[in-house]
């Protein structure tokens, strides 16, 4: 038992004055498959290598087999703290694709349920970002709201996490009367929730020292690594997909752009907490909008593309023939190259589609916003603290599961 | 206010006959130029203050095994900001020898999504500081993507759709 172990260690290792730490893949603080190999100083890191795919399961290719409807399922698992503003996006590319044109009423319904995914991601993000600097409490209080989102989903769609809502042209069945008052219900309980957990943060001396001047990055820096979303807002550039390229009747709506100065973490968490309060007014104003409009419309008339009613497919011909067309892949798509891109709740999540006219798509490519922001973490560390590195990370919103496709 | 048209004068002017292939595509305006070029024409579209397509938005690759010679594309999305403007630059290279210089000293960006084009498709970016696998085993020696590797086992006979299949 008393062999002599022969380590081998890297050239150099034994005269140099850091020491290398394994941050991750399997860290209780990095909240994801997140590796980072850190060179260290005492306690400040010099440098950062992060290593992503440790989760990463080939969506582009296996995109390329599957029919477009069963694309949705797909773009569930790239962002899931906000699936279902990945399965519109990707609706609203096929759409672009086809040329459909959405009834108001779908708009503003998809409108509804993309906001309560946004304040959901936001309320994960934001709370665990206290949980980071040593506050528990706040991310237990607001918790109990993203469980209200959730059954909201479940109500319109069945599913709660992996939603695979909606469906290309419209939802898969209407809202019911038990969805639209959880929506209310959520709309009346949950600012005052909101303001609680802003009151225990926001002002708190211990989370400002501990965020601010932390992990900040300069506008032009952020511009440089493709920075989108409340980080490349919280550097102070007012850039929103939803206003410089609309999509879902968003102009529609009226809502401020909130911006940060310095891009540290507290600016982040802060223009993060001002977009729960923008979205609450949206879909507050959509609430209002849907009642003036015809309350049986809930998808575009696509027969081609939107599945007919199981009950017509047993009565009538032609829903049997719009049935078989659609689930055994003979519908005609027009070849083309479309990109579509809807603000996720971490940035600009984009759809690179080429269609040749077949089932399939030719490729698609996902532009995932934290794939590409990520790449700035090394220089947005360095010289820090380690716990400050991990504040850092929660504060940008990284998803394994967008990050690694 | 920034149009396709002042775009493609101004590329015309300055590129000549090596930017070509104008056309637009559901809003965004396309066009293509040697694979020599895509960092000249870059740099003049990031440079020039009334263009300032200053932000990457997107780099991929694409591979059409059919085109001969020109069987791996790289596509690059830029926008210019404040106009809300896309723009897609595409080069075409030989699968034989896919070399494209890498536009990393412009925009930080595109480090790791050219990395992961490399990955996926075997595009060689000439210049890139680190050109490593990103996504998949450094030990993998092809390129999954591409379109000779189909996704499922083609020697299984029992899901023949040959009476559905285009």
């Amino acid at each position: 038992m008393n062999q002599k172990q022969n380590i081998q260690l890297p050239e150099g290792s034994l005269g140099k004055q850091t020491s290398t730490l394994n941050l991750g893949p399997t860290h209780p603080a990095t909240h994801g498959v997140f590796q980072n190999i850190l060179e260290m100083d005492g306690e400040r890191i010099i440098d950062a290598v992060p290593t992503v795919g440790y989760i990463h399961r080939a969506f582009e290719k296996l995109a390329e087999r599957r029919p477009f409807y069963q694309i949705t399922p797909l773009t569930d698992r790239l962002n899931y703290c906000s699936s279902p503003i990945n399965n519109m996006g990707w609706h609203m590319t096929v759409e672009k694709l086809i040329g459909a044109q959405l009834p108001k009423r779908v708009d503003y319904l998809r409108v509804i349920i993309m906001e309560l995914a946004r304040i959901a991601d936001h309320l994960v993000c934001n709370s665990v970002i206290g949980v980071d600097t040593g506050a528990l409490t706040s991310f237990v209080y607001v918790f109990e709201f993203r469980e209200l989102i959730y059954e909201i989903f479940e109500e319109v769609c069945g599913s709660r996490l992996t939603t695979n809502i909606g469906r290309i042209g419209g939802f898969e069945r209407n809202f019911s009367a038990l969805a639209f008052s959880k929506i209310e219900n959520f709309l009346k309980t949950f600012p005052a929730a909101m303001k609680e957990f802003e009151n225990l943060l926001t002002r708190n001396r211990i989370f400002m020292e501990r965020t601010m001047g932390v992990g900040g990055i300069a506008a032009d820096r952020a511009l440089n690594y493709g920075f989108t979303g409340p980080n490349l807002r919280a550097a102070g550039i007012d850039y929103d997909i939803r206003v410089a390229h609309p999509y879902a009747s968003y102009e529609d709506f009226d809502f401020t752009i909130p911006v940060g100065t310095t891009g540290d973490v507290f600016d982040r968490f802060l223009v993060r907490n001002e977009e729960i309060w923008q979205s609450v007014r949206i879909i507050e104003q959509a609430m209002v909008k849907i009642k003036d409009l015809d309350p049986a419309i809930y998808h575009a008339d696509l027969p081609d593309f939107y599945l007919p009613e199981k009950e017509d497919v047993y009565t009538k011909m032609e829903a049997l023939i719009y049935h078989f067309k659609i689930v055994m892949g003979e519908t005609d798509i027009p070849s083309g190259e479309v990109y579509h891109s809807v603000e996720g709740a971490n940035g600009e999540l984009g759809f690179y589609l080429i269609s040749d006219g077949g089932r399939t798509p030719y490729r698609l490519h996902f532009r995932r916003p934290c794939f590409i922001y990520y790449q700035a973490y090394p220089e947005i560390i360095r010289n820090s603290m380690l716990s400050d590195a991990v504040v850092t990370m929660s504060s940008l919103n990284l998803i394994a599961g967008e990050l690694d496709a | 206010m920034l149009t396709h048209d002042i775009i493609k004068e101004k590329l015309t002017a300055k590129f000549g006959d090596q930017v070509y292939g104008f056309t637009e595509h559901y809003g965004i305006l396309t066009f293509e130029t040697p694979k020599e070029n895509n960092l000249k024409v870059l740099t003049f579209l990031n440079d020039d203050p009334e263009l300032g397509f200053t932000f990457l938005n997107d780099l991929t690759a694409v591979h059409y095994p059919q085109r001969l010679n020109e069987e791996l594309s790289v596509v690059y999305l830029v926008q210019n900001i404040k106009e809300g403007m896309r723009l897609r630059l595409k080069v075409f290279t030989p699968i034989t020898k896919p070399d494209v210089y890498t536009v990393t000293g412009l925009f930080a960006t595109s480090n790791w999504l050219e990395r992961e084009a490399y990955d996926f498709f075997g595009v060689n970016f000439v210049g890139h500081p680190n050109l490593i696998r990103i996504m998949n085993v450094d030990e993998m020696d092809y390129f999954p993507l591409r379109k000779e590797f189909p996704l499922e086992d083609q020697t299984r006979i029992d899901k023949d759709d040959d009476m559905f299949g285009r």
